[in-house]
């Protein structure tokens, strides 16, 4: 019988992982954008979890507003990595110092 | 029989996920992603959310991921300069992370949400109402405004994607207002004084 601690289990794990993945990839702009999708996929299951034990159907809603702001946050995202990358020629996170921050 | 393709689909969802964040290459990272959303999708099948998972597969592994792989194929990317730097965090980085996981399992483990806390719910019976009739009925009556706020965040998002990356066409005609407000007279009108010329 499955409980809820493992798929909660199941998603913290997914979590670290898209955590160490922004560490570890702080180069690359798109590993970046994918393991914040992984992360909001992390999220989502609890979500969908939580609904399932606690035969709460909000939950599931929930789902479906992360998933669309998710798509949205992708599309801007992946745009405003065009526009980068034709103005600079690379994507290096090193090299977006121009606001001298 | 449910444990075993929990655990099938779990560990491939682990594997991909390490795969996203460990491979060099982009494209294969993003079709990593894609397996890691297919067997969250069959996840959340065990859990009985059927639309969710064929709203997963359908809207980011046909949509996002595609976006995604035709992003990356479009740059060019020099993948040794942006993966330099992998080594030097791993160490503080996988540490960071499991440090996060203990944490977490610590509040989220066996103890506070096993099945003695929280008693797995009766599997559904094959006659019942199915998944996305319960889920329309809230969506469109309770959440209705927030679902039409999701809408609107959509179309805001196409705009703002298209708005980002189109550049104005080179063959049309268009006033720069910027321009045209600091122009001067002495710009465009110029006095010409010459001798008065007759009608012969």
């Amino acid at each position: 019988m499955l409980a809820l601690s493992d798929f909660l289990v199941l998603a913290a794990v997914l979590f670290c992982i898209s955590v160490v993945g922004i560490f570890i990839n702080r180069k690359n702009l798109i590993v970046l954008l994918m393991c914040i999708e992984l992360m909001l996929l992390a999220v989502n299951l609890n979500f969908v979890a939580f609904s399932h034990f606690s035969g709460n159907i909000a939950g599931q809603v929930f789902v479906f507003f992360i998933l669309t702001v998710a798509a949205a946050e992708a599309a801007i995202g992946l745009a405003i990595l065009v526009v980068l990358f034709r103005n600079k020629r690379n994507i290096n996170v090193e090299q977006l110092d121009a606001l001298k921050g | 029989m449910v444990q075993f393709i929990f655990y099938l689909f779990a560990t491939v969802l682990i594997f991909a996920a390490v795969r996203v964040i460990t491979v060099k290459n982009p494209v294969h990272a993003a079709l990593h992603l894609v397996l890691a959303f297919f067997s969250m999708a069959a996840i959340w099948l065990l859990l009985e959310a059927e639309f969710l998972a064929i709203a997963l597969v359908l809207v980011y592994v046909g949509a996002v991921m595609v976006l995604f792989l035709f992003v990356v194929m479009m740059l060019d990317i020099n993948v040794a300069t942006v993966s330099e730097g992998f080594t030097r965090y791993l160490s503080s980085g996988f540490l960071v992370g499991l440090l996060i996981l203990l944490e977490m399992v610590a509040v989220v483990g066996s103890h506070h949400f096993g099945l003695k806390a929280m008693p797995a719910p009766t599997p559904m019976a094959a006659d019942a109402v199915v998944n996305t009739v319960l889920l329309g009925n809230v969506l469109y009556t309770e959440y209705v405004y927030p679902f039409e706020l999701a809408a609107i965040i959509l179309l805001v998002a196409m705009v703002a994607a298209i708005a980002l990356v189109m550049r104005p066409k080179r063959w049309s005609k268009y006033v720069k207002p910027e321009d045209q407000v600091v122009v001067k007279a002495q710009d465009r009108l110029t006095m010409v004084k010459m001798t008065a010329e007759k009608e012969s």
